[in-house]
């Protein structure tokens, strides 16, 4: 029995890791049979960014049980770091690929950076406090950002705040003049290396919630006092997940950014926040599938309803009340789960036959 | 849970195609009426980006309502014939590359960029790889143009219009001390202030105070207000949209302080505001190449369509959109561009146009481009007296 | 004298802040949901002002009642059609529901009225006291917007406190299913919660758009967000918290401007609320919950 509860899970991720290579290679050969309209080739990175930043918010949200209204944040300090780095580093290196997987990791750093800063003394904070603490911080995020300057030249980087008094010498380049952002980027982000992001965070995902650190933070989650008393530490393990969580949304913001040309601070707000929550919920908490499904089709739903004109943002705030109400109607739940158990029946009783 | 989600899911999205296949074909349609167009398959297919929703959808509002009277008129001549469409970028760079892709699927072959500067630098980059000529209406910071041979602007600089309002303050000697307030995190605003105050030092102004705003915080502008009262300031530069001006304004007159206040071309608009007390915008200078209550021909023609049309008074976005369609129609008629023509074919043919001839338009007389896709047209100081513009 | 005079900008700005919190705080004190649709709600009720007095000339203060009838009923309605179905979901769900309840006002709002902005025309009359030989003026609207907060948080204090269908209300907020069995019709109760918040929603509307007047489809937006920081920042649930959370907001945000840095005043803002909640992590006035085993 506890074999093939083991057997599930495993089965489950799989499946998982199957969906995702299964759309990379779907939509690699539709690239190269030139099936793929420009709009849908264009919104290929963005959904990877947005699909790792669906599944790392999961982690805190599903899997440790935290509300973040805050999540654009690390974005935000992940993607201006990283075209920092790349900005500097493709002065010095050919390889696009190496420059954008530097500014990668670098990105990650900077955004788990923030998330220690940020985490350790909001973690005793809970539930809605710890949700305007986070909309807090996303805020001051974006207010630094909107007051940063950023330039090399031959004397190596510089920075400045508040006041452009940045003195550039001869060949010397800004990479984020404050308000307007980052401007002139070379897009260097592939749609295979978000592929290889995607992949990478559900493999560190999977196993940080099988292994003993990860049934930790969930049992913090199911009962934080009954965990705490067998020993469990709790700042200790919920700051685990929001950091490694953290640095994923700092490299999905590097591999965002650098697919445009331009990026600005307002872009990494609030309602980018929501916009995750929204994925993560839709998806079911704690259901990485269902993230990286909700991710995929809600980002590309608001192009498809284009034809909608002037009514389209309306339908699309219709289809997610809908959407809440439909999977939260205990009829409807009821209905769909006697039509699953009866093809589940069927199927069984179809495989039993011919085996 | 799992199973319920994904049918949902499934659904959605089956819907969603539904929807997205059966409403093109109606869209299309629509663009082509709105058009005019006899013959689709001969016109030129013009495509832009703009916000239709959210917080700056009246500015891409105005940009697409301005060049669809421009098209009307075009296509009602008879010869060459336009066909447009307008994508919503809800100013967002994300959202702009998507409806760029949008509308290059749909076969532009000249493009409009984007009507404001975020999603302009994103939209312009492309139109740079792709080779689809651009004239970007309103989109005016300079990472718009910069590096891009095939990316041109119908409206001025945001450095030009800050280093320009510095010369113009200098040179009529308005005022003694002036006070700056500009919203910090707008491309438009700040990079309007950076010259500005560059400028300012060159020649001498003597800047008291400076302070900002953001999208976040303008409501209340006591403290800024407050400062600029203060440090005695007799000028407050105003470089931002009429929005939060109307705001200073306000605040202004409630707290009793009267400077002298200066805007920029952002600014023209406020007396269209519905509802502004145009008493309270008595004596402000502004730097604007349009203004609707000119009296020449063009103006007035435009002014009583777009009124009779969309029932509201055209802005400068709206001005400068007609303006870019009617520049572009003459660059196609004097290349000799037909319909039938590559995009690319297009390009090279309006570059060569656009480097080489003057225009005349609602925004300004004898309009030409340099080569680096900026428009050198002369900025009208105006003043507002007794609610109507006059020039100074 | 500046100091006194930015400091009554504070407490003007603050007491908006105060009204919108109160709204945010009922629903959420019994509902236990954060109505991020607050925000929009005050959008119509500026709308509904706007239109009664500007297009058909009615007396602000009958335009003021059409603004709360109206909303209210729209209160009603979102709670109906959006949340009520959702009672027993999970709270994320609520707040999902609520988010897009928000995209829905806003786009209508764009939809039937424009992306254009409005000028609002103060429902007060213009005219200021001057105090020190005119060196310190306070608005007539200003002292307008500080009587109305207080007295709506004493009705609400009285009328949670002395009334049926409060003390109805503060059972809900402690113990739903005890409530229920007391013959308590929970339902209706959070329903009425709905109404009294959408109400004052109309109210905070109206003085926001009389104080800032400018009139959007997303004019609620920044103000809900900071409203509903300021009732966290008083202790969410609290209503006197939600007025001591919105004045000190207001405060600071214009104290951060006037006296720290005109660029950071929103990070100085947050960077406070986040210091308050660490000292006391259920804000200024709420309530420590002892954790049950």
């Amino acid at each position: 029995m506890k074999q093939a509860k083991m057997n599930r899970t495993t089965r489950s991720n799989l499946i998982t890791y199957l969906m995702v290579i299964a759309f990379f290679v779907i939509f690699q050969i539709l690239i190269a049979t030139g099936n793929v309209s420009s709009l849908l080739k264009g919104q290929l990175v963005p959904i990877c960014a947005y699909v790792v930043m669906a599944i790392s918010l999961n982690l805190v949200v599903g899997v440790s049980g935290e509300l973040s209204l805050g999540h654009a944040g690390f974005m935000s300090a992940g993607a201006f770091s990283g075209i920092v780095a790349a900005g500097y580093l493709q002065t010095m290196m050919e390889s696009e690929t190496l420059v954008l997987l530097i500014a990668m990791i670098i990105g990650g750093i900077v955004a788990a950076a923030a998330g220690v800063i940020v985490g350790v003394p909001i973690l005793r904070l809970s539930g809605d406090y710890l949700a305007i603490v986070t909309l807090a911080f996303g805020q001051i995020i974006k207010s630094i950002v909107e007051n940063l300057y950023v330039g090399y030249d031959a004397n190596g980087l510089q920075f400045s705040m508040v006041k452009n008094t940045l003195e550039l010498g001869e060949g010397g380049k800004m990479l984020i003049t404050g308000p307007m952002g980052a401007n002139g980027m070379a897009t260097i982000s592939t749609f295979t290396m978000g592929f290889v992001l995607i992949m990478v965070c559900l493999f560190v995902i999977f196993n940080l919630v099988n292994s003993k650190s990860g049934r930790a933070i969930m049992a913090l989650r199911d009962n934080k006092i009954a965990a705490q008393s067998v020993g469990i530490s709790s700042s200790k393990y919920k700051l685990l997940a929001f950091v490694v969580s953290a640095a994923m949304a700092g490299m999905a913001g590097v591999l965002f950014a650098l697919n445009f040309t331009t990026v600005v601070a307002s872009k990494f707000d609030f309602n980018t926040s929501i916009l995750i929550l929204v994925f993560v919920v839709l998806g079911g908490l704690g259901n990485m599938r269902g993230s990286i499904i909700a991710a995929a089709l809600l980002t590309v739903l608001p192009e498809l309803l284009r034809s909608f004109a002037d009514y389209r943002m309306l339908v699309y705030a219709i289809f997610l009340i809908l959407m809440m109400l439909a999977t939260n109607n205990p009829k409807l739940k009821g209905f769909l789960q006697s039509i699953s158990a009866k093809i589940k029946g069927a199927v069984g009783k179809g495989g039993e036959a011919n085996g | 849970m799992k199973k319920i989600l994904s049918v949902c899911l499934i659904l959605m999205l089956s819907i969603g195609l539904l929807a997205g296949c059966g409403g093109d074909e109606t869209t299309n349609n629509n663009e082509g009426q709105a058009g005019g167009t006899e013959n689709n398959a001969a016109a030129i297919k013009i495509g832009g980006t703009g916000p239709l929703t959210g917080g700056a959808a009246i500015y891409g509002l105005a940009a697409k309502q301005g060049a669809e009277i421009a098209v009307e008129e075009i296509n009602a001549l008879g010869g060459l014939q336009f066909e447009l469409k307008y994508e919503d970028d809800a100013n967002d760079a994300e959202k702009a590359a998507n409806a760029y892709n949008v509308v290059k699927d749909w076969g532009m072959q000249i493009s409009l960029g984007s009507v404001t500067s975020t999603p302009g630098t994103a939209t312009a980059s492309k139109n740079y790889e792709d080779r689809i000529f651009a004239l970007t209406p309103s989109a005016s910071s300079t990472s718009v143009t910069e590096g891009k041979d095939n990316v041109f602007q119908m409206c001025f600089t945001d450095p030009g219009q800050g280093a320009k309002s510095a010369q113009y303050i200098y040179e009529q000697n308005l005022g003694e001390k002036i006070a700056i307030i500009y919203k910090n995190d707008e491309v438009y605003s700040s990079g309007i202030y950076e010259t500005f105050i560059a400028e300012a030092e060159k020649l001498g102004l003597n800047v008291v105070s400076t302070t900002t705003f953001t999208t976040d915080s303008q409501t209340d502008f006591s403290v800024q207000l407050g400062e600029a009262k203060n440090a005695g300031a007799d000028l407050v530069f105003l470089p931002m949209y009429y929005e939060p001006a109307s705001l200073i304004l306000t605040q202004a007159d409630s707290m009793g302080y009267a400077p002298k206040f200066f805007g920029v071309d952002g600014m023209d608009g406020i007396l269209t505001l519905k509802g502004f007390d145009a008493s309270l915008a008595e004596g402000v200078i502004l730097l604007t190449s349009f203004s609707a209550d000119a009296q020449d021909d063009m103006t007035v023609n435009f002014v009583t369509k777009y009124q009779d049309k969309y029932g509201e008074t055209p802005n400068q976005f709206a001005a400068g959109a007609y303006d870019s369609i009617y520049a572009l129609y003459n660059a196609c008629t004097n290349a000799g561009v037909t319909a039938d023509m590559t995009a690319e074919q297009i390009n090279d043919l309006m570059i060569e146009q656009f480097t080489t001839m003057s225009f005349d338009g609602l925004t300004g007389t004898q309009i030409t481009w340099s080569s680096d896709g900026t428009v050198s047209k002369d900025p009208k100081g105006m003043v507002i007296q007794d609610g109507v513009y006059v020039g100074m | 004298m500046l100091f006194l005079s930015y400091l009554i900008s504070g407490i003007s700005l603050g007491s908006i802040y105060a009204i919108i919190a109160l709204g945010y705080t009922m629903v959420y004190g019994i509902a236990k949901m954060l109505n991020f649709a607050h925000g929009d709600v005050i959008m119509v009720g500026g709308y509904i002002c706007f239109f009664a007095c500007s297009y058909y000339g009615l007396h602000p203060l009958v335009g003021i009642v059409m603004a709360m009838v109206v909303c209210t009923v729209l209160g009603i309605l979102i709670d109906r059609f959006a949340y009520k179905p959702l009672r027993q979901a999970p709270a994320l769900a609520v707040l999902i529901t609520a988010i897009g309840m928000s995209y829905f006002l806003q786009n209508s709002a764009q939809l039937l009225w424009g992306s254009g902005s409005r000028v609002f025309s103060s429902v007060i009359g213009k005219g200021s006291f001057s105090f020190f030989d005119g060196q310190l003026t306070i608005n007539y609207l200003t002292v307008v917007t500080i009587v109305v907060c207080i007295v709506i948080m004493v009705g609400l204090v009285w009328f949670i406190n002395q009334t049926k269908r409060g003390k109805a209300m503060r059972a809900c907020s402690e113990d739903k299913g005890a409530a229920q069995l007391m013959g308590i019709n929970v339902d209706n109760t959070i329903s009425l919660t709905f109404a009294i918040g959408s109400a004052l929603a109309a109210i905070a509307g109206v003085l926001l758009c009389s104080a800032y007047p400018l009139l959007n489809p997303t004019t609620g937006m920044m103000p809900g967000i900071k409203a509903f920081t300021a009732a966290v920042f008083g202790g969410i649930g609290s209503i006197p918290g939600a007025l001591v959370g919105g004045l000190l907001l207001g405060i600071i945000e214009i104290f951060a401007k006037a006296y720290l840095s005109t660029q950071f005043s929103d990070a100085i803002v947050f960077a406070v609320l986040i210091i308050v909640l660490l000292v006391k992590p259920t804000g200024l006035l709420g309530k420590k919950i002892n954790e049950k085993v």
